[in-house]
């Protein structure tokens, strides 16, 4: 038998304290007051969510501020069944991207709102094109997850 | 444009659990390799380029530095480069860009990962910020599921017909991993085995993912004047490279239509003066850590039709006998050391057209394609070599 040799367990943990900025802020603000905030591209016309401060695509300035649609149409979803180191939330989930009406890229968050351990039913109940709204935590704190998830409507 | 590039060497590592060494030891082992291959030594090398997954997989930062002696680098310049799962393909560019360029004559790429050491889905998650997307980029399989029912969606295809192509293509690179002596995953499975197996993320089950490895891959690549000194006949060409990134955010990007790796593949094609890639290419090795995913990549990179791809995997066009085939070496879907696992898609397509693939060579292949994608899906990264300068 090959011999066996020896291994060291260890760990990295390093503290880290990020800026938001002003937009991110403004963003949060808004998810603490039930608010969904993008911004609108002057040059190409997107809205983009959640607001970011410059165009991706035409790097300009997205200085007009837009509060969207708390519904939108489901265009793509995943039940995750695995879990790893560090995982902020527990599965079984569904990651989704929602397409919010009048936005012009998907909003990355979680379906949910019935029995996700029964497979067969997340199967018959999540499809791609369903209306989904936002369902809002009773104790915001001024974060993404503010939003608890979207729920068929 | 530049000088002529060729691929003259490759090594590669044993790929699987390798508890068996640390992990210097691992890269070295894919550089000796190389270097017995080509009966060269550090010496002759001016340059040297290695890349991984972020540091967060391997527990160590600054990896090019823990691993500087074991590429032998000692005295030389050296480069990393790193761009998430595509980090290989991006290292056959560096190395690329450095011989074309005039710079060096001979460069030295190696990439290498040891999956099992470290949480590969918990450092894919550290891709993105923790104030939006990390809380709901679930790893790899999380993303990719969403994106091949996005696909399946917009083309209306059968879920039923899907599922049989993705078990098709989970069975034929399953049975090609036999015929490569550095693959990880060799097991026989029946379609059956596929469709039955365990859910990770709906509707990606267990053997529709690619597993965990460790391994490294070295590759040399010369100018056209080190190839003429050193009298080779047999070396493999770089014909055409194209890489392309879209947007940060994964919500502001088409997943079904995917814009980098149609832009990568265009690029490549165009430089190669390729037009016609089914008919043109005689081998790729396609990117495949999920078989729903490598359909998708069929179509972006033209081998078929958009929405045509279960249909012509089914009829066979891929497989090994059939009018392209792909992964040949069982890709990724067997083997997948992430830093190295681009290089090795490289370093498969270089052997192709070298002759030297072994027992799953395809026979008098004289182009081929090498392929990567990273970022969190946002980057893909195009190779084409042929025989013939």
């Amino acid at each position: 038998m090959a011999k066996e040799y020896k291994t060291i367990k260890t760990e990295l943990r390093l503290p880290y304290e990020l800026a938001y900025g002003a937009t991110w802020t403004k963003f949060f603000e808004g998810m603490e007051n039930e608010i969904i905030y993008g911004t609108k591209c002057l040059k190409c016309g997107r809205v983009l969510v959640p607001a970011r401060s410059f165009c991706p695509r035409c790097f300009v300035d997205t200085d007009e501020w837009v509060e969207t649609a708390q519904e939108g149409t489901l265009t793509a979803w995943s039940y995750v069944n695995y879990s790893y180191f560090g995982q902020p939330i527990k599965p079984p989930f569904i990651g989704a991207l929602i397409r919010l009406d009048g936005t012009d890229v998907d909003f990355l968050h979680l379906v949910g709102g019935f029995d996700l351990s029964d497979f067969d039913l997340v199967r018959k109940t999540v499809k791609n094109g369903m209306r989904v709204k936002a369902v809002w935590s009773d104790e915001r704190k001024g974060n993404v997850m503010d939003i608890k998830y979207f729920e068929a409507i | 444009m530049g000088r002529p590039v060729a691929i003259i060497g490759v090594g590669q590592t044993n790929h699987g659990r390798r508890m068996d060494v640390c992990y210097p030891d691992l890269v070295r082992e894919a550089v000796v390799r190389l270097y017995e291959e080509t009966g060269l030594s550090p010496d002759d090398i001016d340059g040297v380029v290695s890349g991984t997954m972020p540091s967060m997989m391997e527990g160590v930062a600054l990896t090019h530095f823990y691993f500087a002696d074991a590429m032998q680098a000692v005295g030389k310049p050296i480069l990393k480069t790193e761009t998430c799962g595509s980090t290989g393909v991006s290292l056959a560019h560096t190395a690329y860009y450095w011989v074309s360029s005039g710079m060096a004559d001979l460069v030295l790429a190696v990439g290498h990962e040891k999956m099992n050491e470290g949480d590969s889905q918990a450092t894919m998650t550290t891709v993105v910020e923790p104030w939006y997307q990390r809380y709901f980029i679930a790893g790899a399989p999380g993303v990719f599921s969403m994106q091949s029912q996005m696909w399946s969606v917009r083309y209306g295809l059968d879920e039923e017909k899907v599922r049989d192509a993705a078990a098709f293509i989970s069975v034929t690179h399953h049975d090609s991993a036999f015929d490569n002596p550095y693959a990880h995953i060799k097991m026989k499975v029946t379609m059956d085995d596929v469709k039955t197996a365990r859910v990770i993320t709906y509707p990606v089950r267990l053997l529709d993912v690619c597993p965990n490895s460790d391994g490294a891959c070295a590759v040399l690549f010369a100018s056209d004047k080190m190839v003429k000194k050193l009298g080779l006949d047999k070396v493999a060409w770089v014909k055409g490279i194209g890489y392309r990134g879209e947007e940060y955010y994964f919500g502001d990007s088409d997943k079904a239509v995917w814009q980098s790796a149609v832009g990568a593949a265009q690029q490549a094609y165009d430089m190669a003066g390729i037009k016609d890639p089914r008919k043109e290419l005689d081998v790729a090795e396609v990117y495949n850590p999920f078989t729903f995913q490598e359909m998708l990549f069929y179509e972006c990179f033209g081998f078929c039709g958009l929405g045509e791809a279960p249909d012509q995997v089914l009829k066979g066009t891929f497989a090994r006998d059939g009018e392209l085939p792909c992964d040949p070496s069982g890709g990724t879907l067997c083997t997948n050391p992430i830093g190295a696992t681009g290089l090795v898609r490289t370093a498969e397509a270089a052997l192709q057209v070298m002759g030297k693939a072994g027992d799953h060579q395809i026979p008098g292949a004289k182009t081929a394609l090498g392929h990567a994608m990273g970022g969190v899906d946002q980057f893909n990264g195009i190779i084409i070599v042929g025989s013939e300068l």
